[in-house]
């Protein structure tokens, strides 16, 4: 396989990492985030804990999974699940952030009118959280991007691979195959998102 | 039968005493202004009347039914809400957040539209200039008039303001105030007025209840509220004096 070739194949799957990864912490964050809002008391313990995955060095969270049976293991179900982790950090704590922090006085509006919860959710907080949820996605996608290449360590493909095999054949010009695409793709991703922040921002 | 009742009302909160067994009607068609300082549980009172907040113990009602057992929705759509900055939704226009619990009820479109004009007209507000705008884009007696628009837009029965004018300049508040007189003429409705604005609770006021530490000190008529004798009627009255020194 060509060089450039296998930097395509393996930006794919880098891609694919991030991608997948990002979309389970949404999937998992967002609704608990938006349970959080509404109990004081879970809110502290849940960020807590959440707070502390992330204070887990990548490596180290990679290499405590890879005994555990049905989420752990050599290949890249281990790596997203360690990725999705990572990545629910700043969603989860941009979400609740957010709408908290929306004018008392406009959500009690809200209320006031005789709207449901969920109209209150998705026609007041949702839109008026907006820029912050957004901004805590970017932080997720742009750090999932970079850590992301970790996760060739424990056969999770991607980036990575370049970066392990050019560190192991102590070949500075394999390292940059890996390195530099990760970084147009952190940048490409930060310039994107940072717009739509802008663009959703009242 | 009165249109909202207190029925020996109490609210405890944090083992504080916010609001002592108070007794209270507001009628059809009437202002009734809950007047008192900081503290006195004024706005604990009107939040009770749309179930923003249920009392510890005793009752409100509305429409001679118990708050808590009306449907909450059914309830608020049923009273208009007013608040001192507004509470006006940033981020869609002047049109929209008038537009909005028509919206919610379904109305068609070009009856909310309607709706919206009218509304906009009755407070004063040119709908060429300013269905289109947003919020931030008003001045603050502006938005209190979208406010109060967006209070009648589904032609509620009660309306609540919770010191709608007290952000507003003397100038300003001023003209605020006529226009709701203005208004109380033509739509007619029942007002529950929180202030702690003795001038402005004579104005609007059909009648007085001045509130102080969680109780009802007196309910009077503006005539008779200027002749009260009690103490903390007399510290407003003071007021009075001062102004006119």
């Amino acid at each position: 396989m060509s060089f450039a070739s296998e930097i395509a194949s393996y930006s794919g799957e880098h891609v694919v990492l991030v991608g997948a990864s990002v979309a389970i912490a949404i999937a998992v964050g967002a609704p608990t985030a938006i349970a959080l809002t509404r109990h004081v008391h879970t809110r502290r313990w849940v960020l807590g804990v959440v707070n502390v995955i992330q204070t887990i060095p990548s490596l180290a969270l990679f290499g405590v999974l890879l005994p555990i049976p049905f989420v752990g293991g050599i290949g890249k179900r281990t790596a997203i699940i360690v990725l999705a982790l990572y990545a629910l950090l700043p969603i989860m704590r941009n979400m609740v952030v957010g709408i908290l922090g929306i004018e008392p006085g406009v959500r009690d509006s809200a209320l006031a009118m005789g709207m449901t919860r969920q109209q209150v959710l998705w026609r007041v907080e949702i839109p008026l959280a907006l820029p912050t949820i957004l901004a805590g996605l970017r932080i997720a996608i742009v750090s999932t991007i970079g850590t992301a290449t970790v996760a060739a360590a424990i056969g999770g493909g991607g980036l990575g691979t370049f970066i392990f095999r050019g560190i192991a054949t102590a070949d500075l010009a394999t390292v940059l195959a890996g390195a530099i695409p990760a970084a147009l793709m952190a940048i490409v991703a930060d310039e994107v998102l940072e717009w739509a922040e802008r663009h959703y921002s009242v | 039968m009165a249109f909202v009742e207190f029925d020996h009302v109490s609210y405890r909160i944090d083992g504080r005493d916010i609001l002592r067994d108070i007794d209270l009607q507001l009628d059809h068609n009437e202002t009734l202004v809950l007047l008192g300082r900081s503290g006195s549980g004024k706005t604990t009172l009107l939040r009770m009347v749309n179930a923003l907040l249920r009392p510890t113990s005793g009752d409100v009602r509305f429409d001679g039914k118990s708050v808590s057992a009306w449907d909450e929705i059914a309830l608020r759509r049923r009273i208009g809400y007013v608040i001192q900055d507004g509470g006006l939704f940033p981020h869609i226009t002047v049109a929209r957040n008038v537009g909005l619990v028509p919206e919610l009820e379904g109305w068609p479109q070009a009856k909310i539209d309607a709706r919206m004009t009218e509304l906009l007209q009755a407070v004063g507000l040119s709908p060429e200039t300013y269905a289109a705008r947003y919020p931030k884009q008003l001045s603050g007696g502006e938005k209190q008039r979208v406010g109060i628009a967006r209070a009648l837009a589904a032609d509620p029965p009660l309306l609540l303001l919770d010191e709608p004018f007290a952000a507003l300049d003397p100038v300003t508040r001023y003209d605020m105030q006529q226009h709701f007189l203005k208004l109380r003429r033509d739509f007619g409705k029942a007002a529950l007025f929180v202030t702690h604005d003795l001038r402005e609770a004579l104005l609007l006021g059909s009648r007085i209840a001045l509130l102080h530490e969680g109780r009802i000190e007196l309910v009077g008529t503006p005539r008779e509220f200027l002749h009260a004798t009690s103490p903390h009627a007399r510290d407003f009255l003071r007021t009075l004096d001062l102004e006119t020194a």
